[in-house]
């Protein structure tokens, strides 16, 4: 069952990446509609969907962090600490 | 000590020895008693809250039974999870590995009980060498390695606390395991921080961790994933609440880990840095010391164990089916382990903090308390570290392993299916309270130690706040997916340095300091030895020549003198012999009267 709804949605993957945004979409807009006094900085009240540009933004710096330090020699062959 | 205390660690370690001696058809139901009977001797304690099982040994009070909030939010979950475990690890025939894990669960529930440093030390050491087993029994080279590196690093943390708990013994004559001064820190205070803090991993201790959980047996990594680190939380919050250091690194340590996590390639290891990360989340809510962030702490630990338990049965049962547990050789597995995808799905969104899930219930209270105490940096890199929690756990490990790129062999494609039943069920169990903490909050607020702060997680601006974090994060990770794929390598860490520096001595001791030991025998056998005969050969001549010949002429000339006496003296007729006799008495009379 788990098996063909995963076929049947990866058969149509054009209109799932399109539902994803909906949702997105959706979550933002309806993020600007909620009551922002508790929130703990001014950024967050000021800045409308202040923390989906602070995921997308988290998402991007931890991505190229471990791309660069993985780059930078960290990221060795595997048989390194072979004989 | 009252009659109705009997200590949890104990029941697990009596099950533990007879064990080899239940056998076939009781085999099964026994392994399922015993962990049994722990949590219920755990809840039937928290219903009797109160010191027992103190002992005098020598001048020393131990106290083997101390039971309070804190301490049952923690031996509750413990034997939760040995239930878990067990039942996920039930068909596997090696008994030594269900001891050595039993023994384990009994370290970690004895360290939760235990009130004095004696008490929590031995406890401690069980936790250390038992585990050590449950990687030795992978029985390859590597997790043989990966063991002995294992013990070593917990043998010199062991060490580290116990010269932190006698010296502060030496200086306060005080035993007891509690809140210490962390306002002025001694330097026992660092020790014991520091032995505490290497189980759980908090950087610069911490590279011990993905080594020995990736290497481990499938049920091995179970078990350890729950235990050391959380036992290790549970005594930072008793000993170490609002030390500020612990703000540092644990916030550090939840970045470094996530990093790390993103850059794996070993399904495990992978989760191991998972650990590392999350911990940092508990070791940053001890290090702000709020009611609040000390309750937090406890329930992430709490949810901790249940969704890393989850996700480390899924990745050992890809491991059990398949044999492989690197991503570049896996993919695809939907097809062939529906299951097992459903339940890593569910573990990745709990840890992800899904709302409904006990991720969510639980991270938001520490990053909350972060905020409140105006610590605004700690909160935005914890949620930084949500979100990329999210890209490792919820998004990267299910993709590559189920959905993505096929990088299958032809006999992995095969061998590959989802679990026995047990496995199964202890995956259902774990996936079921996962979903069950996060949609009903009372059942794990109402066991927080703090009861002074009430948190309520599920209020609109939360929800907004993490939704929309989630949810940008899924789309970062869409179009950034090709910098995230798996490649062939491992990451060097700080175990580079211990690694390599027994590598140094062992080098050293191999080559300059053989070639040496190599020249000393060369020159005492060219040297040393014919020096050697030469002052034996002199000796040997002079024992023969000179002190020989002074005995030997010695003796020659007593018996030349005896002869000549008796050939003068003893001529045979007996008048001359009586006629020297009575002379010489005569004579000596004479000289004895007049001298």
């Amino acid at each position: 069952m788990i098996i063909n709804l995963i076929d049947y949605l990866r058969d149509r993957l054009q209109t799932v990446i399109y539902c994803c945004y909906g949702v997105m979409a959706f979550i933002v807009v309806w993020s600007m509609s909620v009551d922002t006094s508790h929130a703990h900085t001014w950024a967050e009240k000021m800045i409308p969907g202040f923390w989906s540009l602070f995921g997308l933004g988290s998402c991007a710096v931890v991505v190229m962090v471990a791309r660069w330090y993985g780059k930078s020699g960290i990221q060795a062959r595997e048989d390194y600490y072979d004989n | 000590m009252t009659t109705s205390f009997i200590h949890p660690a104990l029941i697990m370690i009596v099950g533990a020895c007879l064990l080899p001696l239940v056998r076939g058809p009781f085999r099964k139901p026994y392994m399922f008693l015993i962990p049994l009977l722990t949590f219920i001797d755990v809840v039937y304690l928290s219903q009797h809250p109160g010191t027992y099982g103190v002992f005098q040994f020598m001048n020393w009070e131990l106290t083997f039974g101390r039971v309070d909030r804190l301490s049952m939010i923690f031996g509750f979950i413990m034997a939760l999870m040995a239930i878990i475990g067990t039942i996920y690890g039930m068909h596997v025939e090696d008994e030594w590995q269900h001891i050595a894990a039993w023994f384990y669960v009994a370290g970690s529930l004895g360290a939760i009980f235990a009130a004095d440093y004696i008490t929590l030390f031995l406890f401690w050491e069980m936790m250390a060498f038992a585990s050590t087993f449950l990687i030795w029994a992978r029985k390859d080279e590597e997790a043989l390695a990966a063991g002995y590196r294992y013990i070593l690093v917990h043998t010199f943390g062991g060490v580290v606390l116990l010269l932190g708990f006698v010296l502060r013994y030496q200086a306060t004559g005080d035993l007891t395991f509690d809140q210490l001064n962390v306002s002025s820190p001694e330097l026992y205070t660092w020790l014991i921080m520091i032995g505490l803090m290497l189980n759980a991993a908090v950087p610069p201790l911490h590279s011990w961790l993905p080594d020995a959980y990736s290497k481990a047996t499938a049920i091995g990594a179970v078990f350890m994933c729950a235990f050391t680190t959380k036992t290790a939380v549970y005594t930072l919050i008793r000993s170490c609440s609002g030390f500020e250091v612990l703000i540092y690194l644990g916030v550090i340590m939840a970045i470094y880990g996530i990093i790390y996590a993103v850059m794996e390639n070993d399904v495990r290891k992978l989760l191991g840095w998972e650990i590392v990360s999350q911990v940092g989340y508990m070791v940053a809510g001890v290090g702000i010391g709020t009611s609040l962030a000390i309750n937090g702490a406890a329930a992430h630990a709490f949810a901790h164990i249940l969704y890393k338990g989850l996700l480390f049965m899924a990745a050992g049962a890809i491991l059990t089916s398949t044999g492989r547990q690197k991503l570049t050789q896996l993919g695809g597995l939907y097809k062939k382990m529906p299951a097992t995808m459903v339940f890593m799905l569910i573990g990745g969104l709990a840890v992800s903090g899904l709302p409904l899930m006990s991720g969510f219930i639980s991270k938001s209270m520490i990053i909350t308390a972060a905020f409140e105490s105006h610590l605004l940096w700690v909160g935005f890199a914890l949620i930084l570290v949500s979100a990329g929690t999210f890209l490792a756990a919820g998004l990267r490990l299910p993709y590559l392993i189920f959905f993505g790129k096929n990088n299958c062999s032809e006999e992995t494609w095969e061998k590959a299916h989802d679990p026995s039943w047990n496995m199964q069920l202890g995956m259902a169990i774990g996936g079921f309270l996962c979903i069950f903490l996060g949609c009903y909050t009372p059942f794990l607020y109402n066991m927080l130690p703090n009861t002074d702060v009430t948190f309520h997680p599920y209020n609109a601006y939360h929800l907004s706040e993490t939704l929309q974090v989630m949810a940008f994060t899924g789309f970062g990770f869409f179009m950034l997916r090709k910098y995230v794929m798996p490649q062939n390598t491992i990451s060097l860490d700080i175990d580079w340095f211990y690694r390599m520096g027994g590598r140094a001595f062992l080098w050293t001791v191999k080559n300059p300091l053989q070639w040496f030991d190599t020249a000393l025998g060369k020159f005492y056998k060219v040297v040393g030895i014919s020096c050697l005969m030469t002052t034996s050969a002199f000796w040997s001549w002079f024992d023969w020549n000179g002190i020989d010949g002074i005995v030997d002429g010695t003796a020659r000339c007593v018996r030349a003198i005896g002869r000549r006496v008796t050939i003068v003296l003893q001529r045979g007729a007996i008048q001359q012999t009586i006629y020297y006799t009575v002379s010489f008495a005569a004579v000596l009379l004479v000289a004895y009267v007049w001298l």
